[in-house]
């Protein structure tokens, strides 16, 4: 059994007539200690897919109109409020993009995590537990450091405190949205670094969301590549990068710098995302892609497997994945 | 356990908390920490008022109504203090300097109770002799010492202010915090039950409330009374400001990390949304306890206050509402000096406060 499986999940934002969908029948699942990465632009849902695992997407505004989040094989759509408040850091932790912001800046960090602790280990908040916790993420002289105010600390020092917070429940599976974006690029790695250390030796899943290609070949087990509210492909991480098949994720690789070769002019993906509420009929990326045919602007592709594990939405996926 | 590669090598500094620093900045500011110095004399006053007071509040001179100020003076290294004659019917006295006594310190005279239960009669100064009264400010129509009622008065008048916010602030935190986190329909139907409070004239509240209690309360009652009223109209306006900032710290994102951690929403209004409007909170409640004494006042003025022989601030300046006595005996409005002096010390310490937590200043 799969630690955490989507199975078509759809989102709303709003009701009825002004209903907007913001997840259209995303399907996916994380095994235990796997790392999976959400990768796609800005706005097309990675972060509400990711907080829907612990239905932390406020309701309303939000609106779950169906499929099944399955936690250790249990709906955590049908949970109530006490359950869900269990498996919240008791299963899965999350971790977010500000670390400065995630911190209550009012509260010793110590605190802070004594209070993770209380939660879900009552037994084990006490300082002891907190100092191994701020080792364990390698920040120097904890004994000290657990008196800080978070304003007292670097961005990339504020994020270790948070990834120790997140991991004193002692999750399964570590949900890290975009962790690294507001961090400079050498505590980027260094963060990453970590996340991989810590997941090898506690074994915890992690889900991590970036629009940054670069650290997913470093990172991933596997890759959903997102498009306005639907995975458009579902893939190995090392197979994804070496050969992309659907147009998207070709276009996003090709907006990654590269290190080696001639200095071209750094190629995008012309136009935006699609705003909610205002999807092309057809397929969705239709209206951007280099390769589109007349048939696609009417015909939604649907997410099939093409290769053994590798999943495209591209109804012209086969012709198109010998093309350069 | 091994530990993961450490990035910094720098020793954390000693570390002040929001508090410590919120202190360095206040105690540069000299207005606001004289205030503050004012505030807590005052306050250690009024808790040994039964000490300090040379006379009980409700200890009557039948031969000193509307007595003058009368001062001991210092001759051969001891204060005395003279004999006070009656001149004639028109309550004018004369000091015979030839006739004095000694002004004693820790001389016992009336009975009191110091913090309500400890029964002693040891006062800082007196004479131990009515023939020979110490009235610093003079006496009011009944023949009583005012500084000593303004002594007792202070029990009244600055406690009321601080038990008034207690009550009214902590109800409109509450409040307020639930109806700014939760929003939506909570937070509509709260606002508007705000705003019905808010829209009905003060005053009239006040009176129309009053007039709910039987007339005839012991001065307890009506000192609970009072705050009750008083806090019942203040909490709305608290509420409201309350709400504004748990609406905007609701969408923090340390927010949604408690939540993802699985803390309740009460604990997260407790630990998390409260705790940081706290620094809004100290100074608006500073600044509000002048608004309580006040009240105070005007209830007491109004007769439907603190009533006699109990003295206030407030009750005590019902009897300088006759302007032929205020001519005659000016001494009869001290207690708005007081009033004065306490509600300047607030404001002054409150600003100091507000601009010691802007810390963009």
């Amino acid at each position: 059994m799969n630690l955490l499986e989507i199975k078509n999940l759809k989102m709303d934002f709003g009701k009825n007539s002004e209903a907007l969908r913001a997840i259209d029948g995303i399907s996916f699942a994380i095994g235990a200690g796997e790392t999976v990465c959400l990768v796609g632009e800005s706005g097309c849902g990675k972060s509400v897919t990711a907080l829907s695992i612990a239905k932390l997407v406020p309701t309303p505004p939000a609106n779950y109109v169906g499929g099944e989040i399955l936690l250790n094989g249990r709906d955590v759509l049908k949970m109530s409020s006490r359950e869900l408040r269990e498996i919240r850091g008791g299963v899965v932790s999350y971790i977010f993009q500000e670390p400065g912001a995630s911190l209550n800046p009012v509260f010793r960090i110590g605190n802070q995590i004594k209070e993770s602790l209380k939660l879900h280990r009552p037994e084990k908040a006490n300082d002891a537990e907190v100092i191994r916790l701020l080792k364990l993420v390698g920040i120097p002289a904890p004994e000290s450091r657990i008196r800080n105010y978070p304003f007292e600390m670097s961005g990339g020092m504020q994020q270790r405190v948070m990834i120790a917070m997140a991991l004193a429940s002692e999750p399964k599976l570590l949900v890290a949205d975009e962790p690294t974006t507001a961090l400079d690029v050498t505590i980027q790695a260094q963060i990453l670094d970590l996340l991989r250390d810590l997941k090898q030796r506690l074994g915890m899943a992690i889900l991590l969301i970036t629009h940054n290609l670069g650290i997913v070949g470093d990172m991933a087990d596997r890759v959903a590549v997102m498009y306005a509210g639907q995975i458009v492909e579902l893939a190995p991480a090392k197979e994804l990068l070496r050969k992309p098949f659907h147009p998207y994720t070709r276009a996003l690789m090709n907006s990654v710098p590269k290190l080696q070769g001639n200095a071209e002019r750094l190629s995008a993906i012309p136009g935006n995302v699609p705003r909610i509420g205002n999807f092309p009929k057809g397929c969705r990326f239709y209206p951007r892609c280099p390769s589109a045919k007349p048939e696609c602007e009417n015909q939604m592709p649907e997410l099939v497997e093409i290769e053994p594990n590798r999943w495209v939405r591209c109804s012209y996926a086969k012709e198109l994945r010998n093309v350069p | 356990m091994e530990t993961a590669v450490p990035i910094s090598i720098t020793e954390p500094r000693m570390s002040l908390s929001p508090w410590q620093l919120f202190w360095q900045r206040l105690k540069r500011r000299k207005i606001a920490m004289a205030g503050g110095i004012i505030l807590i004399f005052l306050y250690f006053i009024a808790l040994f008022a039964g000490f300090f007071a040379p006379y009980r509040y409700d200890r009557i001179d039948k031969n000193g109504f509307f007595h003058s100020p009368v001062w001991p003076r210092l001759e051969h290294f001891h204060f005395v203090v003279a004999r006070s004659e009656q001149t004639s019917g028109n309550f004018i006295y004369r000091e015979n300097w030839n006739d004095t006594k000694p002004l004693h310190f820790f001389i016992r005279g009336d009975e009191y109770k110091l913090f309500g239960f400890i029964s002693t009669s040891v006062h800082l100064f007196g004479t131990g002799d009515d023939n020979y009264p110490v009235y610093l400010i003079g006496a009011d129509q009944f023949g009583r010492d005012v500084f000593s009622r303004i002594l007792y008065g202070a029990q009244i008048s600055l406690s009321i202010g601080i038990v008034g916010i207690l009550l009214s602030f902590s109800f409109g935190m509450i409040i307020g915090g639930i109806s700014g986190y939760f929003a939506g329909a909570t937070d509509a139907f709260i606002m508007r039950l705000c705003e019905l409070i808010m829209s009905v004239p003060a005053l009239y509240l006040i009176i129309s409330l009053r007039g709910t209690f039987p007339p005839d309360l012991s001065s307890s009652k009506v000192y609970a009374m009072i705050v009750v009223i008083l806090s019942f109209i203040g909490w709305a306006s608290m509420a409201r400001v309350i709400r504004g900032m748990a609406l905007s710290l609701r969408q923090q994102q340390f927010v949604l990390a408690a939540r993802s951690l699985g803390q309740s929403h009460l604990r997260i209004i407790a630990r998390h949304v409260l705790p940081n409007t706290f620094s809004y909170v100290i100074v608006a409640a500073t600044l509000s306890v002048p608004y309580y004494i006040l009240g105070e006042v005007v209830l007491s003025f109004l007769g439907v206050g603190i009533q006699e022989p109990q003295a206030s601030w407030g009750n005590m300046l019902t009897a300088a509402e006759n302007t032929e006595y205020l001519q005659s005996f000016p001494w009869l409005l001290a207690p708005s000096a007081a009033i004065f002096i306490t509600v300047l010390a607030f404001n002054f310490l409150g600003d100091g406060l507000r601009d010691a937590a802007d810390t963009k200043s």
